[in-house]
């Protein structure tokens, strides 16, 4: 398959890491801006990628960010190797949650995040291996269809 | 309403952006839950939260939401104000509780965001 999809930028998130939690959030919504996004896309984007921070942060080891941009769509992939999601459709549903303290005094672990991701995608997809990672893609149309 | 009269009905204090207090709001989202800020709330509104760490102005900035309230007189770090600056976004604080705050607010014509919950089908955040 042809692929016009261009790495924008490769973010790199430590498990953990509570005090810099949407860093990587904003970086990316200010490199949106600068290639001319529109402003509703780039909110959609903002959020999907915080929540991805946010779960690498609070249950994995270590993962990465991935920004792509092409012409009709912007592709959001995180990746993390940590212990992954043992029941992925139990994971999705809003309200559940396995957060611990540390998380919630953050502000987060509600069991909104993966329900919220898949809201505001108009592809997603979630796979996981329960001890290796989980691997998400999320991509948001332009024309938002 | 202009941040100057959010200001002044709710004897707050202004952090960061003296200089911003005719920026003018008309609608709210108040909650502690950054993750429900982020599944909830709409550009364009104010914030008003009891939670004041870094996290709280990096949802705002997120949502492309204009300004933040901080309830309940939560000591504000100074981290959190070090990124309100670099964001941009206008910070207030008061000792009111958040309910005292929505209900002065409301008085004033401020309104919600949404209305409930079950808006949030909706794939914009407008």
């Amino acid at each position: 398959m042809p692929s016009e999809k261009f790495l924008e930028g490769i973010y790199y998130v430590q498990g953990r890491d509570f005090v810099d939690a949407g860093v990587v959030s904003s970086d990316i919504k200010r490199a949106l801006k600068e290639k001319g996004i529109p402003e509703s896309v780039i909110r959609r984007v903002a959020v999907i990628t915080f929540e991805a921070e946010v779960n690498i942060i609070s249950y994995a080891d270590q993962g990465t960010i991935q920004l792509f941009v092409e012409p009709g769509a912007v592709t959001v992939e995180a990746v993390d190797i940590g212990q992954g999601i043992p029941d992925i459709e139990l994971a999705l549903q809003e309200g559940y949650s396995t957060a611990d303290d540390s998380i919630r005094e953050m502000g987060f672990g509600a069991g909104m995040g993966l329900a919220n991701i898949r809201k505001y995608s108009d592809v997603f997809t979630l796979t996981s291996e329960p001890g290796n990672g989980t691997h998400l893609t999320s991509v948001v149309k332009l024309d938002g269809k | 309403m202009r941040l100057r009269e959010i200001r002044d009905k709710l004897d707050a204090r202004v952090i960061v952006g003296e200089d911003r207090l005719d920026l003018d709001v008309s609608t709210a989202f108040g909650a502690d839950l950054m993750s429900d800020v982020l599944a909830f709330a709409r550009s364009g509104c104010l914030l008003i939260t009891g939670l004041s760490n870094p996290q709280a102005v990096r949802t705002a900035y997120a949502l492309d939401i204009k300004a933040i309230l901080v309830c309940r007189g939560k000591s504000i770090s100074d981290k959190f104000i070090e990124i309100a600056r670099e964001l941009n976004i206008p910070v207030l604080w008061t000792r009111l509780i958040m309910f005292e705050v929505c209900g002065r607010l409301y008085q004033e014509g401020l309104i919600g965001c949404i209305r409930q919950a079950s808006e949030i089908e909706d794939k914009q955040i407008a």
